[in-house]
């Protein structure tokens, strides 16, 4: 009897045992999750590369559209379950939130050990575009907090055969407001379609009238309404909201215009039925897609005043977070390292038709690419500005130029209207 | 004993109170909670600011009030145009007509479809520059050429299209429920009507109607709750708020929420936007019991 409860003890010793976890050395797996639907399959074959290098297995998930993807990180924020690597989409207010919150790595160690080593091979205004100066107005301890993936400007593209049909020089792309306007006459007679864009969705827009308000009248004067200190009702200001007019006057904007959204901007242009179109870095790829034989040019928008330089927007297209609360960061920067690494980005650039964040990786992209990279000698963007104006003013300014388009509004009308929403808004933040 | 049995009752509805309080209940306090705070939807610390959100809705926010306004006319529009279809179509599918479970089936087909896909058909068909422009051709064609125009962009007629798409897309619902009522009514009413010397008009008058009028009531409440948040068409149709012509309720909580980061505000809104569909159903109801 003995015998057998020794014998059974020793067998109910050893299937515990035998349940019990294995202590061995796994490397961790790192979670990214992303809204990139044109380069997830670039992601995954990079994934697999680094997991053969590194041992460590990357799962990129991808959520989209970019809509859902908002929502998801803003919940998994709230949840406070964000993935290891994550990118924000919003303003750099959004982007000061998560970081307020502890949701974001301070990658600024980082980039500067080694001498400045992983810094250094970005562009300058990718990684302004997810930084914070010292001094910012959303009190954010100064550094770098996001890694810059790939890069975008965004300017207007026009056809090079539709020109040609207009009589224009393909090569020759209007240089001031007042061509641009000329083309508009030719346009409306030959019964084409002028300019398309994604207008029903309000914020290209505002980046084309933000491009408009530095030519006119300077980065100062712009930062200054941002502030508060210049009204919108400034002359300016009318000139930045007439030129909508103007154009809408002039025939070089398409019908419909205000309600078109970009898929469908995108699929008029490459469908040649639009002579310009005002559209990002991106398009090359989309464009490609949809008619790979088509013949157009990157061009800056039209100056309208020689006073100052146009600007466009450009600088970070997408960047990768590190999640402050991970415990595997220490990884995730690691693999980011790898990923902007020049090999890695010029590959990313080739598969996936957008232009890369490491300087280094430029050579050997199109010639329409490289016409889109140059447009980074103009950009400048909201996120390095170091002030964000009011959502309700930026609302107001955009649904005002709508309505100067359909001719609801005069161009003083809707100065006097966003100046008044600002006032009320400047109000609110005094009273808090 | 008796607390026995009332022990017993309270066991076989608990689950039902359970899951109600957790999926409605608590979040609509909670929600009510969040529409105190200022809060961006991030941090982890929020303002309370008691009823300024409320406030800020009811007295100062115009373009809420033009989104309440623009969702009420689609929806007056889809009370009667769309209903007035649907009961029509059901009553004509009710009788003894060729082929009427082939027309039940067409009639469905609207309802089942995803709105975007909807939106993105009738952007096609309606549009002239990135569609095929069929509307504008066949009022060409019909001698009817100076009504041709940009439906969807012009303000005047952006929001009547919006609606007319929306009734095309939800009459099927109304057709079905209506359907399914006329058919409750016993046929014997209608011969003994006949037999009385009723003309068919009368019969209508004075059975199917009375009849219908709960059906009728509850078929309005869910056009009234179905219509006043629709959203998807209309981005799928205009892109957005087009300068505040197509705005709605939910794109202006949406606003709120993604645009401008302010989740209380948003809250709030949905809470406002809530109570005041409560309200209108509560209205409804209450007049149909009185009509009744």
């Amino acid at each position: 009897m003995l015998f057998r409860n020794a014998l059974l003890g020793i067998f109910v010793l050893f299937s515990v045992l035998g349940c019990s976890s294995q202590k061995t050395e796994t490397k961790p797996s790192i979670n990214v999750w992303h809204w990139m639907t044109d380069r997830d399959a670039t992601f995954q074959e990079l994934a697999k590369k680094y997991e053969g290098l590194a041992g460590v297995k990357v799962n990129f998930e991808l959520y989209a559209p970019s809509d859902a993807y908002s929502q998801k990180i803003r919940a998994a924020a709230q949840g406070v379950n964000l993935p290891d690597v994550f990118g924000i989409l919003g303003e750099k207010r959004d982007f000061a939130s998560f970081i307020k919150a502890g949701h974001i790595l301070d990658i600024t160690p980082y980039m500067q050990a080694d001498n400045e080593n992983w810094k250094s091979r970005f562009f300058p205004k990718a990684l302004a575009v997810n930084e914070f100066a010292a001094g910012n107005s959303y009190g954010i301890t100064p550094g770098i907090f996001a890694v810059p993936i790939d890069i975008m400007t965004i300017q207007m593209v026009y056809n090079k055969k539709l020109f040609s049909q207009l009589g224009l020089n393909p090569n020759k792309p209007p240089k001031t407001f007042q061509e641009f306007l000329a083309i508009g006459a030719k346009i409306k007679a030959a019964g084409m379609q002028g300019l398309v864009s994604g207008w029903g969705e309000v914020w290209m827009i505002d980046c084309l009238a933000n491009n408009y308000a530095f030519n006119i009248m300077g980065k100062d004067k712009v930062l200054a309404t941002i502030k508060g200190e210049v009204a919108y009702t400034d002359p300016d200001w009318i000139k930045v909201f007439s030129l909508f007019k103007q154009m809408q006057d002039s025939g070089v904007l398409a019908q419909g215009l205000v309600t078109m959204i970009n898929k469908s901007a995108e699929q008029l242009f490459a469908n040649e039925k639009a002579v310009f179109a005002f559209n990002g870095s991106w398009c090359v790829n989309v464009y490609k897609g949809m008619n790979p034989g088509l013949e157009y040019g990157a061009m800056l928008p039209p100056e309208a005043s020689s006073q100052h330089p146009i600007a466009i927007w450009g600088g970070a297209g997408s960047s990768f977070m590190v999640n402050a609360r991970s415990k595997n960061k220490e990884e995730a920067v690691k693999f980011l390292i790898w990923l902007t690494d020049q090999d890695q980005q010029a590959y990313l650039s080739q598969a996936t038709n957008n232009l890369p964040a490491n300087k280094n990786s430029l050579t050997k992209i199109p010639e329409i690419l490289a016409q889109f990279a140059r447009g980074m000698d103009y950009a400048t963007h909201p996120n390095v500005w170091g002030v964000s104006e009011f959502s309700l003013v930026i609302e107001a300014f955009d649904r005002g130029i709508q309505s100067i388009i359909i001719g609801e509004k005069s161009p003083e009308q809707v100065a006097a209207e966003v100046q008044k929403i600002k006032e009320r808004e400047m109000a609110k933040r005094r009273a808090k | 004993m008796k607390i026995k049995s009332a022990l017993e009752n309270y066991t076989f509805v608990l689950p039902a109170v359970t899951i109600f309080s957790v999926f409605y209940i608590i979040p609509f306090i909670w929600v009510f909670q969040l529409g105190l705070f200022d809060w961006d939807g991030i941090s982890f610390t929020r303002i309370f600011v008691g009823l300024d959100n409320f406030k800020e809705i009811f007295f100062q926010d115009k373009n809420w009030w033009q989104s309440m306004w623009n969702a009420s006319y689609i929806t007056l529009i889809a009370l009667t145009f769309q209903n007035i279809l649907a009961f029509m179509l059901a009553l004509a599918c009710d009788r003894e007509i060729r082929m009427k479970n082939f027309y039940r089936v067409i009639f469905f087909i609207p309802p089942v479809l995803s709105e975007v896909v909807v939106g993105m058909a009738w952007r096609f068909i309606i549009n002239d520059i990135d569609g095929a422009n069929i509307i504008n051709r066949m009022l060409i064609g019909m001698g009817f050429g100076n009504f041709a125009h940009n439906w969807l962009s012009d303000p005047n007629t952006a929001l009547t299209t919006v609606a007319l798409v929306h009734c095309w897309k939800g009459f099927g619902w109304g057709f079905l429920i209506f359907l399914a009522g006329l058919q409750t009514i016993p046929r014997e009413l209608y011969e003994a009507a006949r037999v009385d010397g009723a003309s068919a008009w009368q019969a209508f008058k004075k059975i199917t109607i009375p009849l219908m009028i709960p059906v009728m009531v509850l078929v309005a409440i869910l056009t009234v709750l179905g219509t006043m948040q629709v959203f998807v068409l209309i981005v799928s149709l205009v892109g957005g708020e087009f300068a505040g012509h197509t705005s709605v309720p939910v794109l202006r909580i949406l606003a709120s929420m993604r645009g401008s980061s302010r989740f209380g505000y948003a809250c709030a809104q949905g809470i406002t936007f809530g109570m005041v569909l409560v309200a209108i159903s509560f209205i409804q109801y209450r007049f149909s019991k009185k009509g009744h």
